[in-house]
Order: C-alpha cells, then structure tokens, then sequence
C-alpha cells in the first residue's frame, strides 16, 4: 500500500489540515460521548433561570426556559454528526451509481443521465429541500433523505468522468477479455480507481449538509424542538436577539468550528490525493494519470 | 453568434420539461394530496365535500391526465389559485420577483466587483500576507452559516449601534420622504441582506478567480508578453486578465440557484417581501399551487442565468462562437 503511505505522509505535512482533522475527531468524540461529558439534563427546564447570562454554572447561558445551553450544544453536535455523515452516504451512493452507469455504458444511457443531472442542477436546491420537508413531515430522518437525493449530482459528474477514461485503460480490457461482466468490470475493476475524488468530495459534502441542516432547523423545518439542534438553538437566539446575545453566538460557532474543520481536511486530502503534486515527492510511484480538481464547496 | 444562442435555447427545452415533471412529482408525493391538507383545516369536511375539492382540482383524473392539464395551463402562464388567499399564484409571485431580482443583481455586482480583484491580487502576490489573508477569508466565508452572519450583524449595527434597520425593505414613512432621503433609506435597508447574501460568492469566486489567474500565469504566451518588455502592469490587466476571466463567467452562472435559493433564510430573518420569504410561508401552510409554481420559476430563472453566462462566455471566447457553427 505504498500510494496509501504517500498519501498520510503528504496530508500530515499540511498542519492546518492536520490540526483541522484532530478537530473533526475531537467533535465526532463529543457527540458520541454526549451522555458522559454534558455537564447538565439538556431537557431540564429551570423557571428561576430564564435566559441567565454565561457564568461558572452554565458556562455558555441558558435559554428561554432556562436549559443549560451548553449541554444542548453537546447533545445537538449528534445532529450535525449524523445528518452530516448519512446524507452524504446518500448522496454518495446515488451519485456513484449513476455516475458509473453514465460513465460506462456511455451514448444514449449517459446523454439521458445527463440531462437529468442538469435538471436536478438547476433546481434552487434550498427550494427543493424545502418543498419536500413541507410536504413530509419534518424531522431528522426526512432531512437526511432530502438533502442525500439532493445533493448527488456533482458527485454522478465527478464519477462519470473518471469512468469516461479508465474504461479505455488496459486494464479494463484485459479483465474484459478475462470474461468480466459489465457489473464487475463497473464495481471491482473501474470504481476502486475513481474513488479519490469521491472521498474528497464526500469531506466538504459533510460540511454543506451541516450547513444546510442547521439552516433548515433554524427555519424551524428540521430537527424539532425540545430536541436540540444547533440551528434550533439559533431560533431562540434570533428571538432574543436583543436580550440574550450568547444564544446567538455560541452555536453559530460550533457550526462555523465544525464546517471550516471539514472543509480544511478535504482541502488537504484533495491536495495530498493529487497526483499533479506527486511529482516532485517520488519519481518511485508509477505515472498516473491526471485527476480532474474538484472544486471546492459550492 | 445567433444560430449558438438558438442552439442553447433548443437544448434548453427538454430541460424545461423535466423540471415541471420533477416540481409535479415532488407535491404528489404528499401522503393523500393536496385536498387532505385542506380538508385537515376544516374539521367538519365530509367525504362528499372532498370529492367535490378532488373534482374542482382535477385530482380524481389519473396522474399523468393531472400533469398534462397541469402542464398545458403552465404553457400559458397560468399556475392556478393559491389555497392560502385565493389569489392567483403567478400574481403572487410576480409582485415579489422585482425584490429578490434586485438583491439577487446587486449581490452579483458585488461579488464581481470584489471577489475578482482580490483573487488576481492574491495569485500575482501569491504566499504574500494579503494571500495569506484572503485564504484565511475565502474559508471562513464557505464555512460560515449565513444566517448567523445575519444574526451576529443584526445584533452589532441594528442593536447595539442602532444605525441599521434590522428589517423589511423600507421605513413606514417613506412616503414622507423626498428622493434623496429614500435613496438613503434604501440603501440602509438593503445594506446587510446584500453584503450577507454576496458574502458566500464572494469567498468562492475570489478563490475560483485566484487558481485561474495562477493557471494563467504560467502559461508561455506570458512569458514571451513579459520578455517583449512589456510592464508587468500591461502583462497582467490585458494578457492574463481576460483569459482568466472566463471560467469565472461559467462560474458566475452556476451561482444563480445558489442566491435564489439561499434567499429563502435571509430573506425571512430580515423579513424581506421576496420570493424566498413567499416560498417559505407557502412551504409552511403547505400551499402547493404555489410551491409548484416557484419551482418552475425558480429552475427556469436558474436556466436563464446559465443561459446568460454561456453566451457571454462564447462572447469572449471565440472557439465556443466557431463550434456553434
């Protein structure tokens, strides 16, 4: 697994990218020990405490039924973990699909994919998301769904793109001529080797659907209360927003921390998965071919 | 030049038609339609009451009879009656295009008129602290939520320094006021939604216009302009410049969906009569002739944009003119 070892080596070299990546651990640690760590009963309503300032007891305030702020970040943080990571597995696996489908077969299966890729495309995608969510009901579950159909489409580009050139590669051929079926020459000889931009663009589609996740719950369409999510806690925050400045702040923060984290990492992994900039480490590693830059966030 | 856009607009039909299937789809998907969510509102409905609502809407035909009817009324514009107001959906959303188009251009100038000189400023004085900067910027702004931007501004210039409304488009008494004052209060009021709603565009676009002009610059036709003696001033603005541009036209196109759609939160946070803020309250009351007719708009809006930035791009692009040939 030399290229594997390359690819660690180069992205530890990126310090913020490495400082960014213990972050998103570090984050993934905090909603998955949230029952341990929370220092308070995030439901807990305290009538003596409404909206009370930061201080040495709740350290980020509390909210307008004096619930420990603070602890509603730290359960809300498995809100963006899990919308995050399920929506892009959505997104991913529908996109990778279609894309290979697209990318192999090639002619009139692709030109139709294709335009069906456009159309998606050219939907205001907050307008769909929205639709749909009214018209089901909302809550976590619907959200993960909606933003994972609705955001596979540069993933089907990037996939289809790779697959428009390995499939003219020797190796293919030869498993061709092997006697390899069409879904085993798709799913164990091309995908493997189309992966790398995926991953990259699966790392900043984790940080958009936290984006998106907390803007739906801001709007009051997603997670709903008294469960906690960061945008949810914005709400209280914009209807306080002249008494309580601290429930507008720190959850925004944890947002922008945790969004800026993954985009920084999947800025480093493009990078160190960009065999444009190999060139200079090794002359060791055997040509490959050029990978397409996937453009940052959207 | 002509048979290009002809072409382009050609293409853009059968797109069209997709997009009504999919805005059609997406409503039906509703457990029971449309006619339980207005029956829900009145408790006492009887069953014959609701199929007399399915017959009034058409919606005891088969689905796809539905859709045709559907389509052939929105080939003349007609998109039905709201449920909410009983008015007519396409006046509706005619009378709130003129705010979000407005805020949807400005922004657009704005991140034009910001986000390309700082990204050829960034990649001719590349690792320089300005550089530095600007990455630490273009990050931020892809990261940050937009409408926590909004709130944390609302919160410094409408609360604490009360210089700023914190919302609608204009005071009450605008009529009042003569038209220096109006200006003045326009401006005010569109300050913050324009800067929020730019905000995003203008991070993505430095940096998109950034990596171009790098790519630019290490091209031969450069170095023979720079070895003919030219200025380094005369190299950048009229060799570089202008093939650098043009990825960012494509680019420019790609985000009008963006800005329409992400008009949905900031136009509500600051209470701003636009299409957004109408889609929202329609999303909410689950007015579906309406969200069906947004939709549309919204996608055909988005196919314009597109439309407009691949004919400036064949504009300054000679090849792409050539090709459409």
């Amino acid at each position: 697994m030399k290229i594997s070892a390359i690819v660690i080596r180069r992205f530890s070299r990126n310090r913020l990218s490495l400082a960014a990546l213990f972050a998103v651990i570090a984050i993934i640690a905090i909603a998955l020990l949230a029952g341990i760590i929370s220092p308070r009963n995030p439901m807990a309503i305290d009538v003596h405490n409404v909206l009370s300032p930061p201080s040495l007891s709740h350290p980020f305030g509390t909210d307008e039924l004096g619930r420990d702020v603070l602890s509603r970040m730290i359960w809300g943080s498995r809100v963006s973990l899990q919308v995050g990571f399920i929506a892009v597995g959505i997104a991913i696996l529908v996109g990778t699909i279609i894309g290979s489908v697209a990318g192999f077969y090639g002619g009139k299966i692709d030109a139709l994919l294709m335009r069906f890729v456009d159309i998606m495309l050219a939907f205001p995608t907050f307008f769909l998301i929205l639709a749909v969510i009214a018209i089901l009901e909302p809550s976590i579950f619907t959200i993960m769904a909606v933003i994972g159909f609705t955001g596979w489409m540069d993933v089907a580009r990037l996939v289809r793109a790779e697959f428009l050139t390995l499939r003219e590669r020797d190796f293919v051929t030869a498993a061709k001529a092997l006697g390899a079926g069409n879904l085993r020459l798709m799913f164990r000889h091309i995908l493997p080797n189309a992966l790398a931009p995926v991953f990259v663009a699966a790392t900043f589609g984790v940080a958009g659907a936290i984006l998106t996740e907390s803007g739906l719950s801001f709007l009051g369409l997603g997670v709903q209360p008294p469960n906690p999510s960061w945008g949810n806690i914005l709400t209280a925050g914009k209807d306080n927003i002249e008494v309580a400045w601290w429930l507008s702040l720190f959850p925004g923060l944890a947002i922008l921390v945790t969004v800026l984290s993954y985009n920084l990492v999947g800025e480093g992994l493009r990078d160190a998965l960009d065999p444009r900039l190999w060139e200079r480490e090794s002359s060791k590693i055997r040509d490959k071919e050029k990978t397409p830059g996937v453009s940052a966030g959207n | 030049m002509l048979s290009y856009i002809g072409k382009r607009l050609l293409m853009m039909i059968p797109l069209v038609f997709g997009i009504t299937l999919i805005s059609f789809g997406v409503v039906h998907l509703a457990p029971g339609g449309p006619v339980e969510v207005e029956t829900e509102m009145q408790l006492k409905a009887s069953a014959q009451a609701r199929e007399n609502l399915k017959k009034l809407y058409g919606l005891d035909k088969p689905l796809h009879i539905q859709y045709f009817d559907w389509l052939r009324r929105f080939a003349k514009m007609d998109f039905g009656k709201s449920f909410v107001d009983g008015r007519e959906v396409i006046k509706k959303i005619m009378e709130r295009i003129p705010v979000t188009l407005k805020i949807n251009i400005l922004s657009l100038l704005l991140i034009l008129c910001t986000a390309i000189p700082i990204g050829i400023l960034s990649a001719t004085k590349r690792y320089s602290l300005f550089d530095k900067l600007t990455t630490v910027f273009v990050f931020v702004g892809f990261s940050i939520p937009a409408f926590w931007l909004a709130l944390l501004l609302m919160i410094l210039f409408g609360v604490n320094l009360g210089i700023l409304p914190i919302s609608g488009i204009q005071s009450i008494d605008v009529s009042d006021m003569n038209t220096i004052e109006r200006f003045i209060d326009q401006v005010k009021h569109l300050i913050l939604p324009v800067g929020i709603s730019a905000f995003g565009g203008i991070a993505g676009l430095s940096r998109y216009s950034r990596s171009s002009m790098l790519e630019v610059i290490r091209q031969d036709y450069i170095r023979t302009a720079r070895a003919k003696g030219l200025n380094e001033s005369d190299v950048i603005l009229r060799h570089a410049f202008r093939n650098a541009l043009m990825p960012v036209v494509t680019l420019l196109g790609l985000s009008v969906p963006g800005l329409i759609g992400g008009g949905v939160i900031f136009e509500t946070i600051f209470a701003i009569p636009g299409m957004g803020q109408l889609f929202y309250s329609s999303a909410m009351s689950r007015d579906y002739p309406t969200i069906m007719g947004i939709l549309v708009i919204g996608a055909i809006l988005t196919l314009i944009g597109n439309l407009l930035a691949d004919i400036s791009y064949a504009f300054v692009d000679p090849r792409i003119r050539k090709a459409g040939r």
